[in-house]
């Protein structure tokens, strides 16, 4: 962990999705520290310090949410329902990051309030260029805001 | 085909629309790029009214760069009119602005910027971030296009004494309601 870097919290149900970003993480030798929780609850705790979470230097608050849509314990929607409600989170760029091609569920989430919504590729080759191109303008073209 | 997809600009500084513009045919986006000056004229330009009622002509656009210091409503009002109208949720609103205040970062995201970008001053650092705009939202981001996207459109059978909406996309309010 390098506090000195963004960090991207992941939160992705499929331990094999969650695992090939990684991996494409690590090749790109980017700039970030990539943090992970298995399902939309957890990452509630997270971003609202609860238990463990409370330790930020051991758990940042994240500069982006990479946020998958269909998970158990709250699902995709209803964590960023709950980030845009609160005050002290408006600042967190969500990105939606999903299997689904779906018009509803896409338009939804814009409509909760996500900033952007990407549909996971099937190829590798193409999920790290994905990561490139996610790291490439979100941390070094678009102003972070903070709290 | 996204290749068609406008992009539009809010900017009163014509020389920092020119410049723009300029760096868009550098990096050899295809893209129209269609420029306002106020903010007034965007809320029309959304709302498909006045001059901008014809869609052929003024398409929704896939993507919309707005200044912060506007004459007239600043850049802030525009966005709290946009993100208080349902049928525009999904349009990409990316503030361009040279504010690169903290405060202003921060009430962006808050209103509902999708992203915030400080102007280059120079070609080729404006050429870097139009590449950086249109790889990250034109090819890889999966907002529905607005200007195909007819789920709020209005039924095209108008109930007796209804009044007649020329805007594709739907009931948006009129431009002089603002939210609180």
């Amino acid at each position: 962990m390098n506090l000195a870097w963004p960090t991207i919290l992941h939160v992705e149900d499929n331990l094999g999705d969650k695992e090939l970003l990684e991996h494409a993480c690590r090749s790109c030798d980017l700039k970030c520290n990539l943090l992970w929780v298995e399902d939309g609850q957890t990452a509630l705790d997270y971003l609202s310090g609860t238990g463990p979470y409370g330790d930020r230097n051991s758990f940042p608050l994240p500069s982006l949410l990479l946020l998958d849509l269909k998970m158990p314990r709250k699902n995709g929607f209803e964590v960023l329902q709950w980030v845009r409600a609160e005050p002290a989170l408006k600042w967190l760029p969500v990105v939606v990051f999903t299997a689904s091609n779906s018009s509803k569920d896409t338009r939804q989430a814009f409509e909760l309030g996500a900033n952007s919504l990407l549909v996971k590729p099937t190829a590798y080759r193409d999920l790290v260029q994905y990561v490139k191109t996610l790291h490439h303008y979100w941390f070094e073209f678009s102003q972070r805001a903070g709290p | 085909m996204r290749e068609a997809q406008v992009f539009l600009l809010v900017e009163d500084n014509e020389n920092d629309a020119l410049l723009l513009s300029r760096a868009f045919s550098r990096s050899h986006l295809v893209n129209p790029l269609h420029v306002l000056k106020t903010g007034e004229e965007a809320i029309e330009y959304l709302q498909g009214t006045g001059r901008f009622s014809n869609r052929a002509e003024f398409p929704l656009p896939a993507v919309l760069l707005l200044d912060l210091h506007l004459p007239g409503i600043s850049g802030f009002e525009v966005l709290r009119w946009i993100r208080s109208q349902r049928a525009l949720a999904a349009l990409r609103v990316i503030v361009l602005t040279s504010s690169s205040s903290i405060q202003d970062v921060n009430q962006a995201y808050r209103l509902g910027a999708n992203s915030f970008l400080v102007k280059p001053m120079d070609l080729e650092h404006l050429c870097r971030m139009t590449e950086a705009l249109e790889g990250y939202w034109i090819w890889m981001d999966r907002a529905p296009d607005l200007a195909r996207d007819d789920t709020h459109a209005p039924s095209t059978a108008l109930e007796p004494g209804q009044g007649q909406n020329h805007s594709c996309v739907g009931q948006l309010r009129p431009s002089t309601e603002f939210p609180r």
